[in-house]
């Protein structure tokens, strides 16, 4: 190996101390185990992965409906609660019995751990944390898919075979093996713990998020203020790392992060009051619970106030994730990534995880609260009688609710990565100034407007014709919508062709 | 590359810290939920007693009265200020964990959104506005410190004897069932209507009265 | 010793109560002073908070001062950071030893 001579001191060759020497073997084991099979049969893996997790969600759901039996036959008509209260393996087994659908003994002894409180939190927490892992790599694989598609390339095509599924793990390992530099003069102590402070609130933000009735963790009262709470605790973390940096590219950073947040949440928080009228709680499974039948029931379909509020809060919600055309505190071409210039390795990671779980968490806030929740389309009343295995796999395909909960919110981080990719950075006090002096506005008119509404309309045959027209024009937006893409892609290239040469200047 | 341990210790760090949330004793729902097609709630309802005693509460509270203490003694001692903003966020945070342990929900949530997430974020933005360098120290003076040590330790042993000697009539073994949603929301508009307003206005006039202070010239 | 009390939170309070007037009473920087007040509201905030659980809850009086509080706070908050950037501003520094300009 040749030696080059450098002027500056070199660092010291890799060398791993304590309980990391352990860990670095074992992560070596098991790549070198893994990679001639990944490499030999990656559709393989990918396709038995699909479908153990169909399988597993399918497993969820049955073991929620027999939790729901078992809340539902309370001997004294109350309906009880699995999560907080503690059950015999007699109970359970007696409730299984009596369900419809054969339960075998087997099957009640395979129930038994859940009995115990702690080790339902133990398998919700590992759940909500697996969650939280795998949407952000997959959110980031799928951005960049985006972004070469947008730019008419294909964007990661080589690891794991079928369009570069895997990319974001091997970014992970990569990342994880990265050297984690602290600058010479930053404030170390902040430095390190910055990442930390931006990357467990996000985390606890899904802890009260409810991605079905049932498939809550923690059923709070105040769970929409704990989740905006949270997101909002995220950019202390982001101003800490800016700070610690001492670097004149992350202060700007940080800087606008703070502004930018402050202002943003104000416009946000006003325009999530006006479903909170609407459904009389601030409980998001009871918000979601009263948007069951059908997609014209959704709060955003409600009058038109409530629609404009989606919008703004859809706008505000960018802006509060630091998503593009508010990317500010990040912009790559003017702060060189600002509040995270010096962070490498696994710490700038955790900035990327906290970000990417904040875009589906306010996704998530969107979707819960304008869209319908977990429910589907269709009116929850046309589910079939499960009066058969088919039917209930059917049902769980067609009604589940974890699938349409995260179906709806990566459409939603589909428009965030596609307008990010679209539209140009604006200024920042162009940023300030849309915030106080059009959506502030705006979101004051909502509010006002949708209160106004509820008390002298609601319920009226008007109100119930304007909700049906705001459904239907929604229906035929999304209708349109996916026509549009399906046209784009059978013609993909031609129309690419066209667009080139039409709107390029000169041309 | 330093792939250390406490670098690994990150996935276990939100794991405890979500735990501790989440142990805190959760109350919800107060209304009946809007019946849904199932016929049914998994909502909790009302608070339930934890069947080990209060064991797991008390190590919460200790937990966030360490976590307390510790971060306001480093409030204390610290000479950075920015390193003084983030202890006071540690103090924040712990104090609305512990506000979940008092069951009161909504003070906690309000806690973390307006303090931690207001309150902080302009703490530490007037920090980054007014000091030249990152490294503002403002040294202490010896004897001032010791002068200002020993008032707070007289002062602390006054008030400790007072509030460990003192008989408070106590009903503690109320029933709670409920949330107190909708109670804040009667009470606020009823009972406490005119210092509601009060306050209403009062922030109007802070709004004005802070943009007139940060004018430019 | 398992059996957390009133008087538990009490001390807590206390403690954090008195350290913040510790910082209020020795840090120079005006928004030093400004995080040791504080202190001083979260403490009080978690007496309220105390007296409302453990007086059987047959009431919400104390939480709802203690939102006041935190609002108040807040507010306090704003303005004393445009005092800060005032001061900051006039004088150069936040030092609050050089606010003596009206001291005759």
């Amino acid at each position: 190996m040749t030696q080059f001579s450098v002027p500056w001191k070199q660092s010291p060759p890799l060398e791993h101390r304590g309980p990391a020497r352990g860990v670095v073997a074992l992560a070596r084991f098991v790549y070198s185990a893994a990679a001639p099979i990944v490499s030999r049969f990656p559709g393989l893996i990918l396709t038995s992965a699909i479908v153990f997790s169909t399988l597993a969600v399918w497993i969820h759901w049955e073991l929620f409906s027999y939790l729901e039996t078992i809340a539902a036959s309370d001997l004294n008509g109350t309906a009880k609660s699995i999560w907080g209260q503690s059950l015999t393996v007699g109970e359970i087994g007696a409730y299984l019995q009596s369900n419809s659908v054969a339960a075998g003994g087997v099957l009640k002894y395979l129930l038994w751990p859940l009995q115990m409180e702690l080790f339902r939190d133990i398998v919700g927490l590992a759940a909500i944390f697996q969650l939280f892992n795998l949407i952000p790599v997959y959110a980031i694989w799928w951005e960049r898919k985006v972004a070469g598609r947008i730019q008419s390339r294909m964007g990661p095509m080589r690891v794991g075979g079928w369009h570069g599924w895997a990319q974001s793990f091997a970014d992970g390992v990569k990342l994880v093996a990265k050297e984690d530099l602290v600058p010479a003069q930053a404030d170390g102590m902040l430095f390190k713990i910055a990442p930390y402070l931006a990357f467990v609130p996000s985390l606890l933000a899904f802890l009260c998020f409810p991605l079905g009735s049932y498939w809550v963790f923690r059923n709070v009262d105040v769970a929409l203020i704990f989740i905006i709470a949270m997101v909002g605790i995220e950019v202390v973390g982001v101003i800490v790392a800016g700070w610690a940096s001492n670097n004149k590219w992350s202060v700007y950073g940080a800087m606008r992060e703070a502004c930018q947040m402050v202002s943003y949440e104000i416009p946000m928080t006003t325009v999530l009051l006006v479903p909170i009228m609407t459904a009389g709680t601030l409980n998001m499974v009871q918000i979601g619970d009263a948007q069951s039948g059908g997609w014209f029931t959704w709060n955003a379909f409600h009058n038109p106030f409530t629609f404009i509020a989606f919008i703004t809060y859809y706008i505000a919600s960018l802006a509060n994730c630091k998503r593009a055309p508010f990317d500010l505190p990040e912009s790559e071409s003017e702060l060189v990534a600002g509040f995270h210039t010096e962070y490498s390795g696994f710490r700038w990671s955790l900035f990327f995880f906290a970000e990417y779980a904040a875009m589906f968490v306010v996704s998530g806030l969107a979707v819960t609260l304008f869209l319908g929740a977990w429910h589907t389309p269709l009116p929850s009343t046309w589910a079939f009688e499960e009066t058969s295995l088919f039917k209930i796999l059917l049902n769980g395909i067609l009604f589940s609710s974890p699938f349409w909960f995260i179906f709806k919110c990566f459409i939603f981080i589909y428009i965030q990565l596609w307008i990010r990719w679209t539209l140009p950075r604006i200024r920042i006090d162009q940023v300030l100034y849309s915030c106080v002096q059009v959506m502030f506005p705006i979101a004051c008119v909502a509010l006002v407007g949708h209160a106004v509404w509820m008390v002298l309309l609601d319920g009226s045959m008007f109100s119930t014709l304007i909700r049906w027209v705001l459904g239907l024009i929604f229906a035929a937006v999304t209708f349109g919508f996916l026509s549009v893409a399906a046209f784009g892609y059978r013609n993909g290239r031609r129309m690419v062709g066209y667009l080139a040469v039409k709107q390029l200047p000169g041309s | 590359m330093t792939l250390r341990l406490n670098q690994l210790m990150v996935f276990a760090t939100p794991i405890i810290i979500a735990t501790l949330v989440v142990i805190a004793p959760v109350q919800a729902a107060d209304t009946e939920l809007p019946q849904s097609e199932q016929g049914l709630t998994l909502s909790d309802q009302g608070i339930q007693k934890s069947a080990d005693g209060g064991m797991l509460e008390a190590l919460m509270f200790y937990i966030c009265a360490a976590v307390v203490l510790g971060s306001g003694l480093a409030i204390c001692l610290s000479k950075n200020i920015v390193r003084m903003a983030v202890y006071l966020f540690g103090t924040l945070a712990s104090v609305a964990l512990m506000y979940f342990l008092l069951l009161a929900n909504f003070i906690g949530v309000i806690q973390l959104i307006v303090y931690a997430g207001g309150t902080l974020i302009l703490l530490i933005f007037g920090v980054m506005l007014t000091s030249k360098s990152p490294w503002a120290k403002f040294d202490v003076k010896r004897n001032e410190m010791i002068a200002a040590g020993v008032i707070c330790a007289l002062f602390a042993g006054m008030l400790l004897m007072v509030v460990v000697n003192a008989e408070w009539p106590l009903e503690t073994d109320a029933v709670v069932v409920g949330s107190s949603m909708t109670q804040f929301g009667s009470a606020l508009l009823t009972d406490y209507l005119v210092p509601f307003e009060a306050m209403s206005v009062l922030l109007l006039v802070v709004m004005i009265g802070a943009a007139y202070m940060a004018r430019q010239e | 010793m398992f059996e957390i009390g009133l008087t538990h939170y009490l001390v807590v309070a206390t403690l954090l109560f008195v350290m913040g007037i510790y910082v209020m009473m020795t840090k120079r920087n005006a928004i030093g002073i400004l995080i040791g007040v504080e202190m001083v509201l979260n403490g009080a905030n978690i007496n309220l908070v105390a007296f409302n659980r453990y007086n059987g809850m047959s009431g919400i009086d104390g939480q709802i001062t203690s939102l006041f509080v935190i609002v108040l706070a807040a507010a306090e908050a704003a303005l004393a950071v445009a005092i800060c950037m005032n001061f900051y501003k006039n004088l150069n520094t936040v030092d609050v030893d050089h606010g003596d300009t009206l001291a005759g």
